[in-house]
């Protein structure tokens, strides 16, 4: 059984048909990424898993559970967490209640000690601890987004364009703390338009095309590939 | 001392005003619509306290009680019926809606309370009168009551909103609807929460203006209404401090403005200033600068 599994799915955003027929899977224990160029359809897809959008037809399977009709809210609670694209932090929270909101599924007690061990990781959040979130920087928000989402702790972390924006040494970070987070046992789905960073981190990968899938397979095997050089990796 | 008597006045209904200001604010900070019914709350509050005195022969606290929990009621059943499946619609379908509630209540309240005025038995809520320098200045029960409810209330609901899991959500809704849900946090369930502090709050609040002008009609609520908006407005809507100081204001500057202008003009008064005050600050007075927008 696959961790997540998608079968056909189509969405609209009323008339527009933004998402055609897109299967796709992720196994335990994978990095998975889904590249394309700006509006393929990547955040569509992300936010179709995440319960935000609903699919019109075609099946979503969390852990062989279909999820079709399951509401947003009640996602987080089954082990996914989606760290949204623009990162969507609560600007006008301080940093230590923007974290509280990512247990916000969780008992109370736990709280305080996801908090702590998040901090561990993120120790520059830890120093930012009291400040109003829409004061960090950039790079400190995006910590802040891939932080809120630990604290449900989540078996699926979907993660939209982490590094958008950020400069490369920062985009470095991210993509290093995406590997810690997968050695700690953490499965992945990322996805991105720096496809070079994307497909050197994931073990497979899956190339998005105005709303369906146009290519697929091992990530390393997509970097060598000429089509795929061509179009995303400019050169 | 007449001046001083008027403002602590002016004081007191500037703080029922803050009173509704607020359930405009939340709902207006966390659902994102203007709920013009509102006002008409406040007046479904007043005729279940008048029934429960009048009729039941309760006393003042167990009318307001029952006032309140028949206004939460109401409050979460206007919104789950007649606003929630509007969520995805246009904003001038929700406010046509709101309106066309606000009439839905006060002709509801024709129906069962009928058109002539009850005379809200204010003379059962017994209170000591505050009377200060030697019997120069007396402050009414009722006008002192007002002011320490809205305190209190503003002390509770800020405390509510900043430290309780329910307070966090709302503000997150606020905020952001959908990075709201990815935490796992009910959208509807929080929403209908805002709609039951403002409608408890209206029920307080009509409780309180019909113990100061103890006229009550089906109308009752849509003026007091009207003006609290105008507060919200006035103090930065969204804003919880805002309304307070919107609502505070709002009710100095019209009863300065009757007793020393014109009191025919008292309420054209009032919205002139609203008028200046938004060609200057678009925002409202706390608009924007005070974060703890809900
Ligand atoms: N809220 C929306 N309303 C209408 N169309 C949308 C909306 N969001 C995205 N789209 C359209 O859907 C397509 C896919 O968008 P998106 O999933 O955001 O792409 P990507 O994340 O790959 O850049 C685009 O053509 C975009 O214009
Ligand atoms: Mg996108």
């Amino acid at each position: 059984m696959s961790m997540l599994e998608i079968n056909d799915i189509h969405v609209f955003y009323g008339a527009i048909h933004a998402i055609k027929g897109v299967s796709f899977r992720v196994e335990e224990h994978e990095i998975v990424t889904l590249i394309g160029a700006n509006g393929a359809g990547k955040s569509t897809i992300l936010n179709t898993v995440a319960g935000l959008l609903k699919p019109r037809s075609g099946q979503i399977l969390f852990e062989g559970k279909n999820i079709n009709s399951v509401p947003a809210n009640r996602m987080v609670g089954l082990g996914m967490a989606l760290c949204p694209e623009g990162r969507r932090i609560f600007q006008q929270m301080t940093v230590r209640e923007n974290l509280e909101m990512g247990g916000y599924s969780r008992p109370a007690g736990e709280i305080d000690g996801s908090v702590a061990d998040v901090f561990q990781r993120f120790p520059r959040l830890k120093e930012r601890e009291k400040q109003i979130a829409g004061t960090l920087s950039g790079g400190e928000q995006q910590m802040l987004a891939m932080a809120r989402a630990l604290m449900s702790k989540p078996r699926l972390m979907m993660l939209d364009e982490p590094s958008m924006g950020l400069a490369p040494i920062l985009v470095e970070q991210i993509f290093d703390i995406i590997r810690e987070l997968h050695a700690a046992g953490t499965t992945i789905l990322l996805v991105e338009q720096n496809a070079q960073m994307a497909l050197s981190v994931a073990d497979r990968a899956y190339v998005l095309e105005t709303g369906t899938i146009s290519m697929s397979g091992e990530a390393k095997a997509l970097l060598e590939d000429d089509n795929v050089r061509k179009a995303y990796l400019g050169s | 001392m007449i001046f001083l008597s008027n403002l602590v006045n002016g004081i007191s209904l500037g703080s029922i005003y803050a009173v509704i200001a607020l359930g405009y604010t939340m709902v207006y900070g966390i659902a994102k619509m203007l709920n013009f019914a509102h006002g008409d709350v406040i007046m479904v509050g007043a005729y279940v306290a008048f029934c429960a005195m009048q009729y039941w022969g309760l006393p003042p606290a167990a009318a307001l009680l029952i006032a309140m929990a028949v206004c939460t009621v109401l409050g979460i059943t206007i919104e789950s019926l007649a606003y929630r499946p509007l969520r995805q619609a246009a904003s001038l379908a929700v406010l046509i809606t709101a309106i066309g509630m606000s009439y839905l209540l006060q002709n509801l309240a024709l129906l069962i309370w009928g058109a002539n005025p009850k005379s809200f038995p204010s003379s059962m809520i017994v209170l000591p009168t505050l009377s200060l320098f030697g019997g120069g200045l007396t402050i009414s029960g009722v006008t002192l009551v007002a002011i320490l409810a809205n305190l209190l209330i503003m002390l509770v609901l800020t405390t509510f909103i900043n430290r309780t899991k329910m307070g966090k959500a709302m503000r997150c809704v606020s905020e952001d609807r959908g990075a709201a849900e990815l935490m796992g946090i009910n959208v509807n369930r929080t929403i209908s929460a805002t709609f039951a502090i403002g409608s408890a709050l209206a029920a307080i609040a009509g409780v309180l203006l019909c113990s100061a002008y103890p006229v009550l009609m089906p109308t009752t609520g849509s003026m007091p209404g009207i003006k609290a908006f105008t507060a919200a407005v006035f103090g930065g809507i969204g804003s919880i401090p805002g309304a307070m100081i919107g609502g505070i204001l709002l009710g100095v500057i019209e009863i300065l403005g009757k007793a020393y202008i014109s009191t025919e003009l008292g309420d054209a008064i009032v919205f002139a200033v609203l008028i200046i005050v938004l060609l200057f600050r678009p925002t409202g007075l706390l608009g924007r600068q005070v974060r703890e927008k809900v």
